[in-house]
């Protein structure tokens, strides 16, 4: 019983650390058809903003849940406005304008901070289930991930901005005639989806040891979560996060995490073999 | 037969550089460049003139590599291993085409298989250190690499290694070799449906072609001359890590294609030599990390320069007047690309 609880909290863990590092992603491609393959070097910043602000004496939480937002929004600002708005509906070249974004990031990370491991401890106890001992850390992440994907979908949905935003994402040239800017609308979605990502960096700080090229551990798993997802950037977040973690975590508990991996990618290639447009290219079709 | 002559030229003056290049650089940095201009090739045919976009070009480099280096510790003689090292990722490269083109996938998906498959391969071969790990007498020895196979040698004669200078001689040859035959092969009817597949797929399916198996071949064909490009290299670094699969050196690839030009056949290559050399110059000097240089080249070429140098020059040739003639199509990468329906 005790067993069962510990692997479900697991499983619940696993599936909320891809919908965590996928969020930013997922809003930049599924509301703007843009897909930042700069996006682990974001969370890379925001992990190095938490840590640099804590090292200044900022409290823990508030270099997590704010100053790594605000950080990363502020650089995919600048980036928006210097590279990615000359390239809309390029996609190819968005890929490789923003790998390019990528390695440079990793570069001046490398400047600045060296190549050497850094990080912070975890700030939360771990608490027994039973005769196990489970990290606390884990719970506050399942607990962020629920809130941001709730906030998410309150902010879309709920209000006038969120509306203009999907407005203008199915046809710029109507809300462009009604009046509101695309090229602003743009630029703000950009400024969400990134600060997103700084987030998503600043909470898994403490669980990484940092180092300039941490980026790339997450950018392949995003990248698959959000494409195998398809259009829809809630419904297709949970719903393909939700099949590979399951499906990582039952590998990782029958063989070893090796085979997890192995088995979520090989899950992957046959989901999109089978859905070539994603999981809400076939179902949930229209959800958000 | 203007295409021809224009092939013509471009070797002979490519022949030229293979003789002089060793009196400029030493013969080893040489030879590394010239793989890596093989390598370059082999996405420049399939993106540049079958509008495949493939990610994990490096698998095929480095699957070439491994065969090579497996074949080699088990035969003790290199011809059969070099050949394996060409077949195998070719074989790989097209049942993972049939997959893909079978099913209907569009340009992003198809980027993320390739990048998943390479990823596999590169997660799966990190974790073969241990000695269960085998095939025939060779271990495939996880993170450490495969070191201490027979590297190349004249056919028939295993003590008769082909290195140093002759190797250099024989990878500019292989180029020049591959080079003319890609010529041939876009000339031919089978290039020329390519790159109509390329502009228009579905009015050349309409036309009664099987797109499908078509990019299927164009795709394994590229497999087979990145499998090459790995096969050489194998025998010029004389060990094989996991870190020819890796996401890096797919990366590589294709900036030296954006940055060469697409839709030209010297593009890829110049634009592999060049970056690499100055990658190599890069390393040896610590000021600036080489990954930031790069990655700034990357953006700034696609930001002003989306054709590529081989195509701006060409341009800027045509507009001063000096040749009349045209020669590689000027590739409309930003119109066909533009409206891929995600």
């Amino acid at each position: 019983m005790d067993l069962a609880l510990v692997v479900a909290f697991q499983v619940i863990y696993s599936i909320a650390l891809l919908v965590l590092i996928s969020a930013g992603l997922a809003v930049v491609f599924g509301m703007m058809r843009v897909i930042n393959l700069a996006h682990g070097e974001f969370m890379m910043v925001g992990g190095y903003a938490t840590i640099v602000a804590v090292g200044a004496g900022v409290n823990i939480y508030v270099a997590m849940l704010i100053v790594a937002p605000l950080t990363v929004g502020i650089l995919g600002l600048v980036i928006e406005r210097l590279v990615i708005r000359f390239l809309y509906g390029r996609l190819v070249d968005t890929m490789l304008a923003t790998w390019g974004l990528s390695l440079l990031l990793i570069g001046l990370a490398t400047l600045i901070f060296g190549n050497t491991t850094t990080g912070i401890s975890v700030p939360i106890e771990g608490f027994p289930i039973g005769a196990y001992q489970v990290n606390g850390y884990n719970l506050f992440v399942i607990v962020v991930t629920a809130v941001m994907v709730v906030a998410i979908y309150a902010v879309l949905s709920g209000t006038r901005w969120g509306l203009i935003a999907r407005g203008t994402m199915q046809r710029s040239d109507m809300a462009s005639a009604l009046g509101y800017s695309p090229d602003r609308i743009y630029m703000l979605t950009f400024f969400a989806g990134s600060a997103l990502t700084g987030l998503a960096g600043g909470v898994l700080a403490p669980l990484v040891g940092l180092v300039p090229t941490s980026g790339t551990q997450y950018i392949a798993k995003a990248f698959i979560t959000v494409i195998s997802g398809g259009a829809s950037v809630i419904a297709g977040l949970l719903s393909s996060a939700t099949l590979f973690g399951l499906v990582s975590q039952i590998f990782t508990f029958s063989v070893n995490s090796m085979v997890g991996e192995i088995a979520l990618l090989i899950a992957a290639v046959i989901l999109l073999r089978l859905l070539p447009q994603g999981i809400t290219g076939r179902f949930f079709r229209g959800s958000m | 037969m203007g295409e021809f002559r224009h092939a013509a030229t471009v070797i002979a003056i490519a022949f030229v550089a293979m003789l002089i290049g060793p009196s400029l650089l030493d013969t080893y940095t040489l030879t590394v460049l010239i793989i890596y201009g093989l390598l370059a090739l082999s996405l420049g045919l399939i993106w540049g003139f079958g509008g495949i976009l493939c990610f994990g070009q490096a698998a095929f480099f480095g699957l070439g590599a491994y065969a090579y280096a497996i074949a080699a510790i088990n035969v003790g003689e290199s011809t059969v291993p070099f050949l394996l090292g060409i077949a195998v990722p070719a074989a790989f490269a097209f049942v993972l085409g049939a997959m893909m083109f079978y099913g209907r996938l569009s340009d992003v998906y198809l980027g993320v298989i390739t990048l998943v498959v390479t990823l596999i391969l590169f997660k799966f071969v990190n974790s073969t250190a241990g000695p269960e790990y085998v095939i025939g007498t060779a271990r495939l020895g996880g993170f450490n690499g495969v070191p201490g196979f027979q590297t190349l040698n004249v056919p028939g004669y295993p003590n008769w290694y082909i290195y140093d200078r002759s190797f250099y001689y024989f990878c500019a040859v292989t180029l020049l070799v591959v080079y003319a035959l890609m010529r041939w092969l876009i000339a031919s009817p089978f290039g020329r449906i390519a790159v109509a597949i390329r502009e228009n797929e579905q009015r050349v399916e309409l036309m009664g072609y099987d797109v499908r198996f078509r990019k299927t071949v164009l795709f394994a064909i590229g497999g087979a001359i990145a499998g090459l490009a790995g096969t050489l290299f194998a025998s010029w670094a004389e060990i094989v890590t996991p870190g020819l699969f890796s996401l890096a050196q797919s990366a590589e690839v294709i900036v030296w294609c954006i940055v060469g030009g697409l839709g030209t056949l010297t593009g890829p290559v110049i634009g592999a030599m060049i970056l690499a050399f100055l990658k190599f110059l890069l390393g040896q000097q610590g000021q600036f990390d080489s990954t930031l240089i790069l990655g700034l080249i990357l953006v700034l070429s696609v930001l002003f320069l989306p054709r590529g140098v081989v195509p701006s020059i060409d341009l800027l040739r045509k507009r001063a007047g000096l040749s009349g003639r045209r020669t590689a199509p000027g590739r409309r990468r930003r119109r066909a690309r533009s409206m891929a329906d995600v």
